[in-house]
């Protein structure tokens, strides 16, 4: 990678000599180029194009001109919302805001000269970058499948015609078959994630397919508000789930997307659905830049500027920060941080020191909802957790159904933060 | 069984009096009875009936369909209406819940308020919070000093911080399953605030986020919210 990258840039130097900077001379309005409009991107183009007035050119590159987000696409599984209920498109950032909206992908980055290249060919010029690309799967990471079968085998953890294909294969499951999930191991993007789709989808067989199984294969030996998920399941599913462990081979598992099995340390298990959510690191445009260590990006938590180099700030799932879950709700918190601090190293405006939050909500079943979440600031070696509270078992109905409504409070302030 | 009804009955006349004076919060009383009823065949209203309202959920007259979502969510975080809440209540309704729909401004005078809740209290038959102590030690929802209301917030430090909170409110005002806090009188910001930090008003949530506010910064969110519309 590094070999290939020093290739890459030795590239584009030249292409640079013979183009130099507009921006070089300190004339013209600062340059901020945001690769990746989710949870972490979107909102800080948005609040850098409408904290700085107009001061500072914003331009946003993201692939796709609809955004499916990923927190709720376990809803749309579950049958309780619309695939169209959570999509968003970017008409209101490029109209109300003067954000440069280019539906492209970044594929290369020179540090040096400040560039970034499109797959169209284009290049960018920036004084700042933000990078907020979400995660990609480690190769390898589950033997026997990668990207080429991930139709037959979806991992469904970049919402959209994933999400759609899991769940029209969830429909399409013989009457008793089995439902398998290979969760990943931590640290993963969304950590209640994997169970809440358990939730979804054990609610949607136990309507349309009651005698189906669910076999959850999981590398860890604890996960996220774990009581609260095994009292649900045992509470609304009885029976139908089971989880194997890493006492049991949870974490010594391959599969064969042509036979449709699942290897589990050695016994061979027939499925009907097999939902494979692979080890995860930072996408690739982070590697691409020579900013990761190890699978992440590590950050500066005052600021959330890459460790390896301060013009670059990275938000959300591709960072190692600290102790801040890998979600939306994060990823949003940060932005503002990386928003406020390149608004101040721009333009000078005041900068106040950084704080972030989160809350995860996940729905078990029917107004069924529970909630994880905590505060953090930044020190000097991380980002750090101050307070935090969880859900308890044996709550009552009137305060589950007040969490789930909540959650749908949450996701329309979220978007409308992000998207305008 | 009439005996003992009667017994509970007077035992409880005679706790209620140390609130306040029952026989003037009836004349009180008058003031809310356009909308609510209380005593012996009392029914719902515009208002619920108020017949054992002490130690009730908030939000709980199984047959009563008006309230607001707030007040809903405050019974199913756990708010009950005993002798504190009721007398923050009657104080200032959207104080302590922001979208009630009870449309009373309050009571600012503390022994009105307690001669009410003395006459609402013989209703009550299993109250939850007796106090021990005199009236004036009814607490308002929490107490705070004049210079700490009297705080001028800077609105745009408020506007930095408030981005913490447009993740879950909205800017617009919208109340969808998480209260609007726009357009709010300063006071009635910072007093909430600190009874969440204070962990008087109980949402997990709030409670944590309000927790690491200092004074300045909740009059500053204060300032900054009240000017949005």
């Amino acid at each position: 990678m590094k070999i290939n990258r020093r290739h890459f840039i030795g590239a584009t130097a030249a292409a640079t000599l013979a183009a130099p900077l507009v921006n070089a001379g300190g004339h013209g309005r600062p340059k901020v180029v945001v690769i990746g409009g989710g949870a972490g991107g979107a909102t800080a183009a948005r609040y850098i194009a409408k904290d700085s007035k107009g001061e500072i050119d914003v331009t946003l590159v993201e692939p796709s001109r609809s955004y499916y987000t990923c927190f709720f696409s376990n809803l749309y599984i579950g049958g309780f919302r619309s695939l169209d209920s959570i999509a968003h498109s970017y008409g209101t950032l490029a109209s109300a805001y003067g954000i440069n909206v280019v539906h492209d992908w970044a594929i290369g980055i020179d540090r040096t000269a400040r560039t970034v290249t499109l797959a169209g060919g284009s290049v960018l010029n920036y004084d700042r970058l933000i990078l907020s690309p979400g995660i990609d799967f480690v190769e390898g990471a589950v033997p026997g499948w990668d990207v080429s079968t991930q139709n037959a085998m979806p991992h469904a953890y970049k919402a959209g015609s994933q999400t759609e294909l899991l769940k029209a294969q969830i429909e399409a499951m013989p009457q008793g078959g089995t439902f398998a999930m290979v969760a990943p191991p931590n640290p993963y993007r969304c950590p209640p994630g994997p169970y809440e789709r358990i939730s979804m989808v054990a609610h949607k067989l136990k309507a349309e397919n009651p005698t189906a199984k669910i076999l959850l294969i999981d590398p860890k030996e604890k996960f996220s508000k774990q009581a609260l998920f095994e009292e649900g399941w045992n509470t609304h599913y009885a029976g139908m789930v089971e989880r194997i462990g890493p006492d049991f081979g949870g974490d010594n598992v391959s599969v064969d997307a042509g036979a449709m099995t699942v290897t589990i340390d050695g016994t061979v298990e027939k499925v009907d659905v097999c939902n494979v959510i692979p080890a995860m690191k930072a996408g690739k445009i982070c590697e691409i830049a020579g900013i990761t260590e190890g699978n992440w990006a590590p950050v500066n938590g005052h600021t959330m500027q890459s460790r390896l180099d301060e013009n670059i700030h990275v938000l959300g799932d591709a960072t190692s920060q600290g102790d801040m879950p890998k979600s939306g709700f994060s990823a949003n918190s940060q932005a503002k941080v990386a928003a406020m601090a390149v608004r101040g190293a721009l333009t000078g405006s005041k900068v106040f020191p950084a704080k972030f939050s989160n809350t995860c909500w996940s729905l078990i079943d029917t107004d069924n909802g529970v909630k994880v979440g905590a505060t953090y600031e930044a020190t000097d070696e991380k980002i750090a957790k101050v307070d935090g509270f969880v859900s308890q078992t044996g709550e009552d109905a009137a305060l589950r159904k007040a969490t789930y409504e909540e959650s749908i409070g949450w996701y329309a302030g979220i978007t409308s933060d992000m998207f305008g | 069984m009439t005996l003992a009804l009667s017994l509970i009955v007077s035992a409880n006349i005679g706790e209620a009096s140390e609130i306040g004076d029952a026989e003037q919060g009836k004349t009180v009383f008058k003031k809310c009875s356009a909308c609510h009823q209380v005593g012996p065949e009392a029914k719902n209203r515009v208002g619920p009936q108020l017949n054992a309202v002490f130690g009730r959920r908030a939000g709980g007259v199984e047959d009563y369909s008006r309230y607001s979502d707030g007040l809903k969510r405050a019974g199913a975080d756990g708010m009950v209406w005993d002798l504190d809440t009721l007398n923050a209540y009657l104080e200032n309704p959207k104080a302590l819940v922001s979208d009630t729909r009870m449309n009373f401004r309050g009571l600012s005078d503390a022994q009105e308020r307690a001669n009410l809740l003395a006459f609402l209290r013989i209703y009550s038959d299993n109250p939850a919070n007796i106090p021990e102590a005199q009236p004036t030690a009814i607490a308002p929802e929490v107490v705070l000093s004049p210079e700490l209301l009297a705080l001028v917030g800077d609105k745009d430090y408020g506007e930095y911080l408030s981005s913490e909170c447009l993740t879950c409110h909205q800017s617009n005002g919208s109340n969808q399953g998480i209260p609007a806090i726009t357009g709010w009188p300063t006071e009635d910001f910072v007093v909430a605030m600190h009874a969440y930090k204070q962990k008087i008003r109980v949402h997990p949530v709030m409670q944590m986020m309000a927790g690491r506010l200092s004074d300045e910064e909740i009059a500053a969110l204060a300032a900054y919210f009240n000017h949005l519309e």
